[in-house]
């Protein structure tokens, strides 16, 4: 997966002969130990280790609850308790895997948030980060058929709704969501589809990683100050270098999420999936998991009608948009400058940015008054303005900050400020 | 290598080395849950004995529980039957071996070995899974008037005894008793 | 910098919230009433915060009490609250012997069969079966309590709780707050009062401030004094008896809670003496290189 020449040498005759046939041992050495990176990269660059290691926790843990799982609208809340209850270590193993859900994306948001800030989408890493937009789909669509699994009421409320986003499209939204769910409401044939995909999903998300690694590795990190690598000093091998740093933050990582798994396993569930299902009694406040409250306060903030659209398909259609226009964010940032170190703006309005998703995250789950509605439009509102106003004007307005020569310049600098 | 590394190995290998094998250590200890979840879990374990009423049962009949996944015949002999048994000499046997599990495991195949005991020596109670490769062995039938496996022709005789075909060992007798006189308590 | 000056801001916008929500809590309980039912938000006051011997990092059942509570189960609750995912023999992790297990398992009656005729037949309970309902299904038990079928108590505690609030549900990651369930069973038990003068109850609902749904329920008040007795001397109050169910659900929803927290204390030193050592290595890789 490297663009650049090995230097692999097997020593031993049977290394030789390996190579010869499967180099294998040339790919992992060119990847993952000789590769060279940026010797200025912070623990903000730790983030994608992190998420390896959970996409692997969670296809692990996800094997072998699928051996206890029965995927039946009758027996499947039953086969969740019974793992909870009887299945040896079955409880670690749950909590591991419904708790691995958020922390994978707590990880994938700063992943994302770190390349928005250091500008890592710009070129020539465009299909970079299309693919990881395309891993973040994934992920989303994933997680939302895995809620489903345990079949509690937010499992089933959550379905209804989510797969009741399509009704809203003319014409053609009714046969989409009926499409969907394989029957006129969330039934059977709905739990065993996505038990199938939810199953499926994870080793698509792995081969598109894999996709995304051998882009990475083609055109090398981005680091903090933007500057491209230009010369052998600016660079220091990934391993030890950048393994041992990477090692580092998912330890610490893993000590969070601990936390969460063996002393509050339930802090980021919600107390109705723990009432089974019941088709005919929706729980009093619907909310989707955490990490999709942003979007889910974005659909609501549509309240009104705009010309053709109404309010329902405005909120669908905001919300999907919200997503899809981070494909284009490669050409919409026209900025010279890479790294918002060097932008005092930008950084200005990308940590608006950040606390607008929070507060959007958190209107998503409070019950809408008129005043949480408001508030969710100007979040909605600066939500796009960010990305269709603020990074393509003020790329060309802004006065950027004096950028290093290169990488070992910076490095210097700074130590020697120290 | 020069000096100035040369000087500083011993303590900087020790401290790579603690943290490799620290690493490895927990590795082991996640990989523990992951394969213990794969043991029978306590709701199975839980099931690990049933009482049977047999009070219907004359001789000549036969009832076949499940038990733990698997078949269970009891048969109240019949004294024709207990007798051919009986008669049996253990060089005679492929399998000279009792297999019941409430005896000793060097217990004799003999034809009071291989029923429920004193008193009760109409009385048999095996596993029905053919010793050669785990099929259910057909009631009262072969040519020695005990169990016949249709997979592989295996012949077992009136005590579930092997006396022909390719299964090696008698038909297993699990761990019972009478709780009453018509009640088998199995596992 | 920046990033600090936002959060603040958000911090202080969102508390504003929480200040107006706290002030009206001073109120009296009519004006309480009041604000929920014309809000449609309930609780219309929020669970209390009991101590719990099975909160925190070291947390522990206690077995007394989770027996006293299956003893207020059994007497009271079990007349209409089924609880159909706890087995008898799992009432070993309540510190009792086989024999006693399966003595308490015989004073039931389990439906079984079919049996050999085709017909099924009533036994007595063995360690291997489960709680046996009250009613024959969800209809009847519905049928039974004037249309709303009593909740099943296996999972009750992790399935109820109130709604935290900004900022609390911020401190409780810290504090490992994970009692809600609980605290709400508690709460409710001993909160049935008089409602206050000027406030409508439905016909057959009973007002609770605590409950979760509305202003009042059709539960009736289910506990009063002395109307179970403890073998250990524990007081015959509607407050022990509340308690005590309440820790026995918690036990029944999380058996397995007290593995739980011996296993993340020792995954946690591990952790913490394995950051330290990568740490160290990652100081010893980097000793002569800036970055």
């Amino acid at each position: 997966m490297s663009g650049g020449h090995s230097s692999y040498e097997p020593t031993s005759g049977l290394g030789k002969w390996v190579d010869s046939r499967l180099p294998l041992p040339r790919m992992v050495y060119d990847s993952f130990i000789a590769y060279p990176v940026p010797r200025n990269l912070n623990y903000a660059y730790t983030f994608g280790a992190m998420l390896a290691v959970m996409l692997v926790v969670q296809i692990l843990t996800g094997v072998v609850l699928a051996m206890h799982y029965v995927a039946s609208i009758d027996l499947a809340f039953g086969s969740v308790e019974g793992i909870m209850r009887d299945v040896n270590h079955g409880w670690l193993l749950r909590y591991l895997h419904a708790n691995g859900a958020s922390f994978f994306f707590i990880a994938v948001y700063l992943h994302i948030a770190r390349g928005l800030y250091y500008g890592s989408y710009k070129a020539p890493r465009e299909i970079l980060w299309i693919l990881g937009v395309i891993i973040y789909l994934l992920m989303m669509a994933t997680g939302f058929m895995g809620y489903v699994l345990p079949w509690g009421q937010m499992s089933f409320w959550g379905a209804t709704v989510i797969t009741g986003f399509f009704s809203a499209f003319p014409l053609v939204g009714e046969w989409i969501q009926q499409f969907l769910l394989g029957g006129f409401a969330v039934g059977q044939p709905t739990l065993n589809r996505f038990f199938s995909l939810h199953y499926l999903l994870p080793f698509v998300i792995a081969g598109v990683v894999i996709l995304h690694v051998w882009a990475l590795h083609v055109t090398g990190q981005t680091n903090p100050t933007g500057v491209e690598v230009k010369s052998k000093t600016d660079t220091v091998a990934f391993t030890p270098y950048a393994t041992v740093k990477d090692a580092l933050g998912v330890v610490i990582f893993l000590l969070a999420y601990s936390w969460f798994v063996f002393y509050m396993p339930n802090y980021l569930g919600h107390p109705d999936n723990y009432t089974m299902a019941n088709a005919l009694k929706t729980p009093a406040h619907i909310v989707p998991e955490w990490y999709y409250l942003p979007f889910y306060a974005m659909l609501r903030a549509i309240t009104f009608n705009v010309g053709p659209i109404d309010s329902k398909l405005g909120g669908v259609l905001v919300m999907f948009g919200s997503i899809i226009v981070l494909f284009f964010l490669p050409w919409l940032d026209t900025s010279k400058v890479r790294s918002a170190v060097y932008r005092p703006w930008y950084k200005l309005f990308f940590w608006l940015f950040v606390a607008d998703c929070i507060l959007l995250g958190w209107l998503g789950s409070r019950q809408p008054t008129d005043t949480y509605t408001l508030m969710a439009q100007f979040g909605t509102l600066y939500y796009f303005g960010f990305f269709l106003v603020i990074m393509p004007v003020l790329g060309l307005i802004e006065t950027p900050r004096r950028l290093p020569n290169s990488i070992t310049e910076a490095v210097l600098e700074k130590s020697a400020k120290a | 290598m020069n000096n100035q590394t040369m000087g500083e190995p011993t303590r900087r290998d020790f401290l790579y080395l603690t943290t490799g094998m620290a690493g490895a250590v927990g590795a082991v200890a996640v990989a523990w849950p992951f394969v213990d979840q794969m043991r029978p879990d306590a709701s199975t374990l839980a099931m690990a004995s049933i009482e049977v009423d047999v009070s219907a049962l004359t001789p000549g009949m036969s009832l076949t529980v499940k038990w733990r996944g698997k078949p269970v015949f009891i048969r109240n002999r019949t004294d024709k039957e207990v007798q051919e048994a009986a008669a049996v000499k253990l060089e005679q046997l492929k399998d000279p071996i009792a297999r019941n599990q409430n005896l000793p495991a060097d217990a004799p195949a003999t034809g009071a070995d291989r029923s429920a005991g004193k008193g009760k020596e109409n009385w048999i109670v095996m596993i029905g899974s053919c010793t050669h490769l785990g099929c259910v062995p057909l009631g009262q039938a072969g040519e020695y008037g005990g169990w016949f496996c249709p997979c592989h022709g295996s012949v077992y005789d009136t005590a579930g005894r092997i006396r022909k075909g390719p299964a090696p060992e008698n038909l297993l007798m699990p761990i019972f008793s009478f709780t009453k006189d018509t009640v088998i308590k199995i596992g | 910098m920046k990033k600090l000056v936002a959060s603040i801001a958000i911090a202080a916008s969102l508390a504003g919230f929480a200040g107006v929500a706290s002030a009206a809590e001073e109120h009296d309980l009519k004006a309480l009433t009041e604000h929920a039912i014309e809000g449609g938000h309930f609780p219309i006051l929020k669970p209390k915060n009991e101590d719990w011997s099975f909160a925190g990092p070291f947390g522990k059942y206690d077995k007394a009490q989770l027996q006293r509570g299956l003893k207020v189960y059994k007497e009271v609750c079990s007349a209409c609250h089924s609880m159909k995912l706890v087995a008898f023999r799992s009432l070993e992790e309540l510190g009792y012997n086989d024999a006693q297990v399966k003595a308490f398992a015989a004073q039931y009656d389990v439906q079984d069969g079919p049996n050999g005729d085709g017909e099924m037949y009533t036994r007595k309970g063995v360690p291997s079966d489960h709680f046996p309902s009250p009613f024959a299904n969800e209809e009847a038990a519905a049928a039974a309590n004037g249309g709303a079928a009593p909740p099943d108590f296996s999972l009750l505690a992790k399935a109820r709780g109130v709604e935290r609030g900004f900022p609390t549900f911020i401190f409780d990651i810290f504090t490992q707050y994970q009692e809600g369930g609980p605290d709400y069973i508690h709460s409710l038990l001993t909160g049935y009062t008089n409602a206050p003068e000027g406030i409508q109850v439905a016909e057959g609902t009973h007002f609770n401030p605590y409950f979760a749904g509305a202003s009042a329920l059709k539960m009736p008040p289910p506990l009063s004094d002395g109307q179970v007795t403890f073998d250990d001397g524990a007081p015959a109050t509607v407050d022990q008896y509340a308690r005590d169910v309440a820790a026995f659900m918690m036990w029944a929803a999380e058996p397995h809670l007290e593995e739980r927290k011996r296993t993340g204390f020792m995954v946690m030193v591990f952790l913490v003496i394995f950051a330290g050592l990568v740490y160290l290595t990652k100081k010893s890789i980097y000793a002569n290189k800036e970055h």
